[in-house]
C-alpha cells in the first residue's frame, strides 16, 4: 500500500535509527522522540515499533489506497479526518478517498503519524530513517508516495493512551559523563541550579539552552575529542550548554557536564523554544537503576492502552480532546 | 615514571563506559588506546555490544539486560592489566591503503604555510607526507571521517584560530600530528594541504564507510590532471585508493 503526502511542513521517515555504527562516525539517528513510536506501537497493538512520519511542529497531509489504521503520538498537532477533528493520542482509520489533515503543533515540537503497517521506503544501513546530517534520506515533499506495509490487524478498534507528560519541560534528570570531573563543583552546583530556557536555536542534532549568568567554564581548552551522544549536554567554548540530540556528530573536543538519562530526553527534545528546563542530578547508581529495555517499556504502554470511546466522561482528558479539538475548523492550515 | 598504566573508567550514559587513557593525544597514549582498543576488540566483554573510540578513549556500550557496569569495567581492566598498555605500541595493521592526493598548489592552498609552521621546506614536508606511515586512529565526528596519524613531531602545529569558511570534500587537512580526510565542505580551522578524490562515507556503496579504526594509510604523489581523471570516473567513490590485506 502507499501514502501520499499532499502538503508538507518540515517531516521526514523516522525509525529508530542506526544503532551500533559511532565506530564509522555515524550516531544512531531515528525519532527524535523514541517513545513516541513506542507510543505508537501500543496503539496499533504492535510488538515491535515500525517507522513513521516525524513532523516538526507542522504537520502534513496524507492519503492512502488502502485501508489503514494510523496512530498519532508525540507533539499534539490539529489533525482532522474528513473535516471532523481527530484526538491526538490515538489511532484511527483511514480508508481511501479520506483526507488526513494535521496542522500546526499546540504543544511539544515533534509530533508523529505512524501507519500500521510501518513506513517502508528502501532501507539504508538497516534503517529506513532519514540522518540529514550525514546525508541518509531528505525531508518529505508534497507528491511524495510511500510505499508502506499492510495492515495487520485493519479491523482492531481505536484506541487511545494517556501519553506520559512530556510537552511542557520542566526538570530533566542527569547523570554524570566521562567529562563532569573536569567541571569544578561552583559550577556543577550551579548549572543544578541555573533556570534555563530551550533556546530558538535547535534541530534534530541539539538544542541550545538560554539562560541568564555567567558562562558554564571548564578548564579543558586541550582536551582531545571524545566520543558523544545522544543526551550528553556539551559546552561551548563559550560556556554555553546543548543537549545533544539523535543526529548529533560521533566525536567532540568541548566538555560535556554531564548526560541526560535516556527516558527524559524526550522532554528536552519535545520542548519548544522559550520553554522552562532545569537538571537534577542523579548519581550514576540512581541513573542505572532506573533503566529499562524499550521492549519492556512497550510492553507497558500496551497494556496501558484503551479502547477510544465518545462518551465524553471516558475520554481522558476532557479538556484537551475534546473542547478544543471540537473548535478546528479543519482547514487552518490553508493558504 | 610509573610501568603501569591503566585506564580511568567513566560512565557513559546507563549503558556506557569510557575507557580514558589520557586527555591529550600523546604519542604514547594514542598507541595504548589503540592497543587496548584491539585488545577488547579481540575478546570483547560479555555484553559489549559496541566498541568505539577516540585518539585518547576507548567506549563500550553494553546491554544492561545481559551485564552490568561493573561487570564491564572489571573485565575491561583485566584486559588492560593483560595487554601491558605501559609498553603498548600501536598493533599491527589489519589493512594497508595507499591513498592518491594532489600535495599543495591550488588543490593545497595552506599547504606552505603548514611546512613552514612545521619549520620544513616545501620539499621536505612532500617527503615526510609521502614517507610516512599513518595509521586510522579514530573515524567520528562526521560519518566516515578520519583522523589520521601521527605525525613526526614537527607536524605539531596548531588549529588556525581563524576558521577558513570552506574547504572542499575530500580536502587533506593537517594540524596537531593528524590529517584528516573531509567527507563534506567543512569550515575548519585545519590546514587544507592537499585534495584527493576519496569518498570516505558513501550511503550508495557497500560499504558505505570505506576506512576502519587501525588501517595503515599511505599517500601517493599525483597531479591534478590525475585528479581530474579520478573525479571523471569515480564509481566507488574511492579516487584511485587501493587497499590490501596484511597478514
Amino acid at each position: 500500500m502507499t501514502l501520499t503526502i499532499h502538503r508538507t511542513g518540515p517531516a521526514a521517515v523516522q525509525d529508530l535509527g542506526r544503532p551500533h555504527r559511532l565506530a564509522e562516525g555515524l550516531s544512531r539517528g531515528g525519532a527524535a522522540d523514541r517513545l513516541a513510536l513506542l507510543e505508537a506501537a501500543a496503539l496499533l497493538g504492535l510488538k515491535t515499533p515500525v517507522a513513521g512520519i516525524e513532523m516538526a511542529l507542522m504537520g502534513c497531509e496524507v492519503t492512502t489506497d488502502t485501508a489503514t489504521r494510523i496512530a498519532l503520538t508525540g507533539a499534539t498537532m490539529q489533525a482532522s479526518l474528513v473535516g471532523q477533528p481527530v484526538e491526538w493520542n490515538t489511532c484511527l482509520t483511514l480508508a481511501p478517498g479520506e483526507v488526513l489533515k494535521i496542522g500546526a503543533a499546540r504543544a511539544g515540537t515533534y509530533g508523529y503519524l505512524v501507519p500500521a503497517g510501518g513506513i517502508q521506503t528502501t532501507p539504508v544501513m538497516g534503517s529506513v530513517a532519514a540522518h540529514l546530517t550525514a546525508g541518509i534520506g531528505r525531508v518529505l515533499e508534497p507528491g511524495d508516495r510511500l510505499p508502506a506495509g499492510k495492515d495487520p490487524h485493519p479491523d482492531a478498534p481505536p484506541m487511545v493512551l494517556k501519553p506520559e507528560p512530556r510537552l511542557t519541560g520542566g526538570a530533566i534528570r542527569l547523570m554524570p559523563g566521562p567529562q563532569t570531573g573536569l567541571f569544578d563543583d561552583d559550577t556543577r552546583a550551579r548549572f543544578f541550579a541555573t533556570a534555563f530556557t530551550r533556546s530558538r536555536t535547535g534541530n534534530r542534532q541539539g538544542v541550545r539552552l538560554d539562560f541568564d549568568g555567567a558562562p558554564f567554564a571548564s578548564g579543558t581548552g586541550a582536551l582531545a575529542s571524545e566520543i558523544m551522544q545522544a543526551g550528553d549536554v556539551q559546552m561551548t567554548g563559550e560556556g554555553i550548554p546543548y543537549v545533544l540530540l539523535s543526529e548529533c556528530q560521533t566525536m567532540g573536543g568541548y566538555p560535556r557536564i554531564g548526560t541526560v538519562i535516556p527516558q527524559d530526553l524526550p522532554r528536552v527534545a519535545q520542548a519548544t523554544p522559550g520553554t522552562a528546563l532545569t537538571f537534577t542530578e542523579l548519581t550514576v547508581e540512581e541513573a542505572d537503576a532506573l533503566w529499562r529495555p524499550e521492549a519492556d517499556l512497550l510492553s507497558t504502554l500496551r497494556r496501558a492502552v484503551q479502547p477510544l470511546r465518545r462518551d465524553p466522561h471516558d475520554i481522558p482528558d476532557l479538556l484537551s480532546y475534546q473542547l478544543i479539538g471540537g473548535v478546528i475548523r479543519g482547514d487552518e492550515t490553508e493558504a | 615514571m610509573t610501568d603501569t598504566l591503566m585506564p580511568e573508567i567513566l560512565p557513559h550514559g546507563p549503558d556506557g563506559v569510557v575507557l580514558r587513557l589520557g586527555l591529550t593525544a600523546r604519542e604514547q597514549t594514542v598507541g595504548a588506546v589503540q592497543a587496548l582498543r584491539a585488545a577488547i576488540e579481540t575478546a570483547a566483554p560479555h555484553g559489549v555490544e559496541e566498541i568505539a573510540g577516540s585518539l585518547t578513549s576507548v567506549y563500550l556500550r553494553f546491554d544492561p539486560a545481559r551485564t552490568t557496569r561493573a561487570e564491564v569495567g572489571a573485565a575491561a581492566e583485566t584486559i588492560a592489566a593483560a595487554a601491558d598498555l605501559a609498553k603498548a605500541t600501536l598493533p599491527a595493521a589489519k589493512r594497508r591503503w595507499t591513498i592518491p592526493v594532489v600535495i599543495g598548489g591550488e588543490h593545497g592552498p595552506q599547504f606552505g604555510e603548514m611546512a613552514g609552521a612545521a619549520g620544513l621546506s616545501e620539499a621536505a614536508a612532500r617527503e615526510a607526507l609521502l614517507a610516512a606511515r599513518l595509521r586510522v586512529l579514530a573515524i567520528g565526528f562526521t560519518p566516515g571521517l578520519p583522523y589520521m596519524g601521527l605525525m613526526p613531531k614537527e607536524w605539531d602545529v596548531p588549529r588556525l584560530k581563524e576558521i577558513t569558511p570552506n574547504i572542499p570534500r575530500r580536502a587533506l587537512v593537517a594540524a596537531v600530528r593528524q590529517l584528516i580526510i573531509f567527507t563534506n565542505p567543512t569550515p575548519t580551522g585545519w590546514r587544507h594541504i592537499g585534495q584527493t578524490a576519496f569518498q570516505g562515507f558513501d550511503v550508495t556503496r557497500d560499504p558505505a564507510t570505506a576506512l576502519m579504526a587501525g588501517d595503515e594509510i599511505r599517500f601517493e604523489a599525483m597531479t591534478p590532471a590525475d585528479l581530474t581523471g579520478l573525479e571523471a570516473d569515480n564509481v566507488d567513490g574511492l579516487g584511485g585508493a587501493t587497499c590490501e590485506a596484511l597478514t
